[in-house]
């Protein structure tokens, strides 16, 4: 039976969290934008206890299970879970929420597969995901790292650029090339632990936004991990056949994963409009959605727009989770959801700190920040543009080498 | 939130499912294929309004005491039926669905007297056309303050006077529900025979939905029992939020039509050597097509589901209403573009679109979800 309300289970989380995301976040919002710094707030780390293991669990999977409401054949599950509540925590601000150690990108490719005793051996989980290399963004398959088997270890040689959480994470997972000859089959992930000699942070980024959040440049240099630290199947297909079709398994943890980076877009918006409309508030401005659309101001008009993009956003985010949740094949979905949700944010922040002048201009408010901290939601994950492209091939029915 | 507690649920219930299987074949094969003639001459298919009937769906609603199925006042029923029926053409889809609207209405609002006199006028193995006039000519009405004033007499009964526009039928139209402002209880509906003494209709003619006629209508101090009032408690707000949401589906249906005929299209033509939609300026245009449709057909549901749990709908369906305005418009724009100068051509149905997606900002109140 359609429904596109939330079920009130998800609901009540979601009001818990905005209180978090309210009373945890936007007290240190200006602060970290400001300071910029390397290191992990102390007070973000407490506030990450406070939010508990309740999220890493539910990225484990094992949680997903529990949290899972079926009535019949229909579920709400970890997915639309994870992007309630990314929304909800991003509200806040994205970059106190890319800093969260139980957000670490690389978390769920390293508890989809480690063993126990790897865990064990691994502690605490706060991994970072290195894939982007000076020379292959967008580009995944051409990255130009390596791993070469040297008796019971790896070695790794090459340079990653703009990891997340990559200076403060407790460990990387690291994409690299078995053999470069091969192509995308070859490429399998690593875990190494920080610390690991020839593994070193050589520079963090200064952004636009997010600036609360690390983004590093790692250097892999004759670095060595054990055999067992390779994530997933060490085999490369044999035909080419085979090895397209382990790439399609690694692009398809994005399924996942985009509609919970366009999720942060909603977040990003939804704080951009309340604050808006708050601040209109006060000039005696209020929505009206019975108004006929001949006795709006250009104002208004602008507002309503903004409010209909946001839920349109929203929902094509909600149903490729749905669709993930419900094991229904989702990439052109997900790919929809991000190209709209990131697109959307960035306009909406923008759009909002136009309309609040000097206000919205001003670092008095926060609405500068979120019109900054918007515009990597529009690139990471796969830019608007990679998401038209996968988009455009599943609506034409079209190969990766018909339309590049 | 709603109080039942449902799941976020896409899928449509079995019937749902079925009914889509029966209305999208008969979109295909009765509307879409017969829409570019029915577009040349301004007129329906010969028998087209009586092959509607064996739809079935003007008895959904009616309760089964009083001749119908009992299914219900579903709008998510509706507004997958006005997306089906709407994908195979907006013109068509709109007369066949008029008669369902004041159905819809009367079920909503009318007395027990209305709905037997509804079921018996409309419910019938013919089609009988009817059709809901809150419009007003000029630009922007205002759905709360029309113009059009019922004054009601000593003895309790009306006269109305004032002009509406765009009603389907005219005086073929057995019933028209007008609706007009009553000093005191702002708008209000009355169940008005097409034929009663001082209404006159006059042939309209508009850039799109051509086939469909349309009539304005003038009421000349036409006197109304009391009874021909539906109840104290019509409720505006939702009424006009289920008009909109009609009209967001609507917009859904055509611009599905859009895309399927446009992927195709750029599949096939060939310039410099291969299809143009290997070309990313062609491929991100349907791409964005498709998304933004994707989204508004979820907006329109969304609505619909609100306003099905009786929850405040207000605000989802004026945002999609927005927005099947907005992106119904570029759609119909781009989906002209793609075809380039074909698409300007009435050998294709581009052009055709186009005009009818125009009338998206304008269909106020002529079907109900």
């Amino acid at each position: 039976m359609i429904n596109l309300e939330l079920p009130k289970k998800i609901e009540d989380t979601r009001a818990l969290l905005r209180q978090f995301a309210e009373g945890g976040f936007r007290p240190l919002s200006r602060k970290y934008d400001l300071l910029e710094q390397k290191e992990m707030p102390q007070e973000l780390y407490d506030l990450a206890k406070l939010l508990g293991g309740g999220r890493s669990r539910m990225e484990s999977g094992d949680g997903a299970k529990a949290k899972a409401d079926t009535r019949g054949e229909n579920r709400n599950a970890n997915n639309m879970s994870m992007v309630v509540s990314s929304a909800e925590l991003c509200w806040g601000d994205v970059g106190l929420f890319l800093a969260l150690p139980n957000v670490g990108l690389g978390n769920a490719a390293v508890s989809a597969v480690a063993t126990e005793e790897q865990k064990e051996e691994w502690g605490e989980l706060f991994a970072s995901m290195a894939i982007t290399e000076p020379g292959a963004g967008s580009d995944s398959a051409a990255i130009k790292t390596t791993a070469v088997l040297d008796g019971d270890e790896w070695v790794i040689n090459g340079e990653k650029i703009f990891v997340t959480d990559g200076y403060r994470s407790k460990q990387v997972v690291v994409w690299a090339s078995l053999d470069l000859k091969l192509g995308k089959a070859a490429i399998k992930s690593f875990l190494v632990p920080k610390g690991t000699p020839g593994m070193t942070v050589t520079r963090v980024e200064h952004k636009l936004g997010i600036r609360s959040s690390d983004t590093a440049q790692i250097v892999f240099e004759n670095c060595r991990v054990p055999k067992a630290n390779l994530l997933g199947n060490p085999e490369i297909a044999k035909t080419a056949e085979a090895r397209k079709k382990a790439f399609g398994g690694v692009m398809q943890t994005f399924d996942n994963t985009r509609p919970m980076v366009a999720a942060q877009g909603l977040g990003v918006a939804r704080a951009a409009l309340d604050l808006t409309l708050e601040l209109l508030r006060e000039k005696g401005i209020e929505l009206d959605f019975e108004k006929g659309y001949h006795q709006m101001s250009a104002v208004e008009s602008d507002l309503y727009d903004l409010e209909a993009e946001y839920e349109t956003a929203r929902l094509l985010v909600l149903k490729a989770a749905w669709m993930a949740d419900n094991k229904q094949p989702n990439s052109m979905n997900a790919s929809m959801s991000k190209a709209k949700a990131g697109r959307m944010g960035n306009q909406v922040a923008l759009k909002c700190v136009e309309i609040c002048g000097q206000l919205g201009y001003s670092k008095a408010h926060l609405l500068e920040k979120f019109a900054r901290d918007s515009k990597i939601i529009d690139i990471y994950e796969g830019t608007q543009q990679i998401q038209q492209l996968i988009v455009a091939r599943q609506v034409l029915g079209k190969s990766s080498s018909e339309l590049k | 939130m709603s109080d039942t507690d449902l799941l976020f649920d896409l899928t449509p219930t079995e019937e749902q499912q079925m009914t889509r299987e029966v209305i999208r074949r008969f979109a295909r094969e009765e509307m879409a294929a017969a829409a570019r003639a029915a577009d040349e001459a301004a007129a329906l298919p010969e028998g087209f309004l009586r092959k509607t009937v064996d739809l079935g769906l003007n008895f959904m609603p009616i309760p089964e005491a009083l001749g119908g199925v009992g299914a219900g006042r579903s709008p998510v029923s509706n507004v997958l039926n006005i997306e089906d029926l709407g994908r195979g053409d907006m013109a068509m889809a709109i007369a066949a669905l008029a008669p369902l609207s004041v159905i819809n209405c009367v079920m909503d609002y009318g007395t027990d007297a209305h709905r037997e006199m509804v079921s018996q006028a409309l419910a019938t193995a013919d089609f009988t056309p009817a059709a809901m006039a809150l419009m007003e000519p000029g630009i922007g009405f205002d759905a709360r303050s029309l113009n059009t004033k019922a004054v009601v007499q000593d003895d309790g009964s009306y006269v109305i006077s004032g002009a509406k526009s765009m009603v389907a039928f005219g005086p073929d139209a057995r019933l028209v529900l007008v609706f007009a402002d009553t000093a005191g209880a702002g708008t209000q509906g009355f169940l008005v025979a097409g034929d009663t003494a001082g209404v006159h209709f006059e042939k309209e003619d508009y850039m799109g939905l051509r086939p469909l006629p349309l009539f304005s209508m003038t009421l000349d101090k036409v006197a109304l029992p009391a009874s021909a009032r539906l109840r104290d408690d019509f409720d505006i707000k939702r009424f006009v939020s289920l008009c909109k949401i009609a009209t967001a589906a609507l917009a859904v249906g055509t611009c599905q039509a859009v895309l399927d005929y446009v992927v195709p299209y750029v599949n096939e033509r060939v310039a410099f050597g291969e299809p143009v939609s290997n070309r990313q300026a062609v491929a991100f245009m349907v791409a964005d097509m498709a998304t933004e449709l994707e989204g508004l057909r979820l907006m329109a549901y969304r609505a619909a589901a609100q306003a099905e749990q009786g929850l405040d709908c207000t605000r989802i369906a004026f945002l999609a209403h927005r927005n099947a305005i907005k992106y119904g418009m570029k759609i119909g724009t781009d989906g002209v573009q793609l075809l380039g100068g074909h698409g300007f051509t009435r050998e294709h149905p581009v052009e055709m679109w186009y005009r009818n997606l125009r009338a998206l900002a304008t269909l106020d109140g002529m079907l109900l979800a």
